[in-house]
């Protein structure tokens, strides 16, 4: 056991698996690179989702049940369903990650709408606000906090899924865990696994010690 | 002026939250709507600024159907100020009360400079402005609500329960200041309350709701407390509403006499002449004493006067002018005959 911990670190600190197309270094450019596309791809579907539901009213039963759909979804299923489906291509890993991701900003978003103090919305109104007013100058911005923590948990979800890239023979740091198995690796392939977490904890952090800052002058 | 022509709002759950309604608020006046929850008072309020639609009937503003105006745009020319003020919590104070003339186009630092300006109206320090509402505390975040709806200077204000959620000290010092901005600027204003002493003070005029929408009395405070027009308005006036009526009547026709010379108290004055307290002289049975004089000016009403004539140890209250100087003094049977004539008055008076 100490062994094998003591590899890990070897492994983990040695040069010449930071550098190289297979380094460390740029499978973790790679798997930062799947992850924020994934994300972005999600918020542009779950943002305006979350927001027409939770302004509007209409449609809560999806931005609820969304979110238990989302944690039932099995990814490696959907990788591969994709994939057979049609072929090999980022675009499988891509389409699971985005479902991954979107349940966490729809709901995140809409709870954040729905947490906005009535009266607020309904002053903004009697102040002359039109519909769109009220939305971008009130809402949005009092859900902005709930809303980024929407964010940031699809981001982390994703981050730690990436790894799932690898399985359709594509890079990031889930290459490491998938070819240390076919390797019977098993340094590499817990190498990979905490650097995995190691990021997703790393970006957690960054994230909630940003949202902290921003919106330091907000109490309920 | 605002007029309301037989208007009826029924709500889609059916219940008639208003019905047949006529009435008129005249310019530059106070009209408070009063009744118990329910009663459509709140209803009544919002359809002026189309926050509720009428089902039926036609509401003017300024001699315009409000339906045929834009919302967003009537709303910008009428003040709206609610119970919990309604500020936005991710703005400073500044940018609170700088909300309407911002959606008017006016530019940020013409805004930003009115708002600084309406600070100082309500009664609010100019370090306030950078606050955000959370740091204030209920009273102040109010006033900044009646800033907000000031601000692009509304010849209309529509307040609903604005003082509803204050201590009671801080609420009499709100009214206060909106009977001193009244006289200042003239508004044409629409106040809800459930609160009949509020509504008497504030009201030029009072229109008293029954629950299902029905508007029972529409008058000045003094004829509503003197003629309730029937048992619903009476029992919602209470059982002191020929106090309260005192409450708008001023001491200044009371007969006032010299204080008197000689008795167990007399009543100890300053070298300015200005009452200090009664003084009772000491006897071989009784230490001497000294009890508080509460002085009354001409324009205090005929209830503090007569709440002074039981407080007192002669039944005299002390008569000053405006520098505080005695004038004279009044009996309570005096306060008492003259309370009982106004209420005659009052009471016959077509």
């Amino acid at each position: 056991m100490y062994e094998l911990f003591s590899n890990l670190g070897a492994w983990l600190v040695s040069g010449e698996q930071w550098s190289g197309p297979d380094g460390i270094g740029h499978r973790l450019a790679e798997h930062l690179q799947y992850s924020l596309v994934a994300t972005l791809i999600a918020a542009a579907i779950g943002l305006p989702l979350g927001l027409l539901i939770g302004h509007t009213g209409k449609g809560a039963f999806l931005a609820i049940n969304l979110a238990s759909f989302g944690r039932a979804l099995p990814t490696v299923g959907l990788v591969v369903l994709v994939f057979l489906a049609g072929g090999l291509s980022m675009l499988p890993v891509y389409v699971a990650l985005v479902a991954l991701a979107v349940p966490a900003i729809v709901t995140n978003t809409y709870a954040g709408m729905t947490a906005v103090d009535p009266d607020v919305k309904d002053a903004a109104r009697g102040q002359g606000m039109r519909g769109h007013q009220v939305l971008f100058q009130v809402e949005l911005p009092l859900a902005l906090p709930l809303i980024m923590t929407g964010l940031r948990l699809a981001l982390i979800q994703v981050v730690a899924t990436a790894t799932i890239a690898a399985y359709v023979s594509f890079g990031g740091l889930g290459r490491y865990v998938f070819d240390g198995l076919a390797q019977r690796d098993l340094v590499q392939v817990l190498g990979g696994a905490v650097l995995v977490a190691v990021v997703a904890v790393a970006l957690d952090l960054a994230l909630s010690g940003l949202q902290r800052i921003l919106f330091r002058h907000r109490t309920a | 002026m605002i007029q309301f022509d037989a208007v009826h709002k029924r709500f889609p759950n059916g219940t008639t939250a208003v019905h047949d309604l006529s009435l008129e608020m005249p310019e530059g006046g106070v009209t408070v709507l009063v009744g118990s929850s329910g009663c459509g008072k709140t209803t009544t309020l919002r359809m002026i600024n189309r926050m509720v639609e009428p089902t039926s009937g036609t509401i003017r503003v300024g001699g315009k159907d409000v339906t045929r105006q834009d919302a967003a745009e009537l709303r910008r020319s009428i003040g709206y100020v609610i119970q919990q003020a309604g500020l936005f919590p991710h703005r400073t104070v500044l940018d609170n009360i700088a909300t309407v003339p911002l959606l008017l186009g006016w530019s940020r630092r013409k805004a930003r400079a009115r708002a600084a300006e309406l600070l100082e109206t309500v009664g609010l320090a100019a370090d306030a402005g950078k606050r955000y509402p959370h740091q204030l505390s209920g009273g102040q975040q109010q006033r900044v609500g009646v800033a907000r709806a000031l601000a692009a200077d509304p010849p209309v204000l529509l307040m609903d329960e604005p003082f509803g959620a204050v201590d009671p000290v801080v609420r009499t010092q709100l009214q206060d200041e909106l009977l001193r901005l009244q006289k200042e600027l003239s508004k044409t204003i629409v106040f809800v309350t459930h609160d009949i002493d509020e509504a008497v003070r504030l009201g030029d005029q009072i229109a008293v709701f029954r629950t299902g929408g029905h508007l029972v009395q529409c008058a000045s405070p003094a004829e509503l407390l003197a003629r309730p027009a029937d048992d619903f308005v009476a029992d919602f006036l209470g059982a002191e509403r020929g106090l309260k009526l005192l409450s708008l009547r001023t001491l200044a026709d009371v007969p006032q006499g010299p204080a008197p010379e000689s008795g167990d108290w007399s009543l100890v004055l300053d070298a300015a002449n200005k009452p200090l307290h009664w003084a009772a002289k000491a006897t071989k049975d009784t230490k001497g004493a000294e009890l508080p004089v509460r002085p009354l000016k001409d324009t205090d009403s005929l209830l503090a006067a007569l709440n002074e004539s039981i407080a007192s140890p002669t039944g005299l209250i002390a008569r000053v002018d405006a520098e505080g100087a005695l004038t004279g003094v009044s009996s309570r049977d005096d306060i008492h005959e003259h309370a009982g004539q106004a209420h005659t008055e009052a009471r016959v008076a077509a």
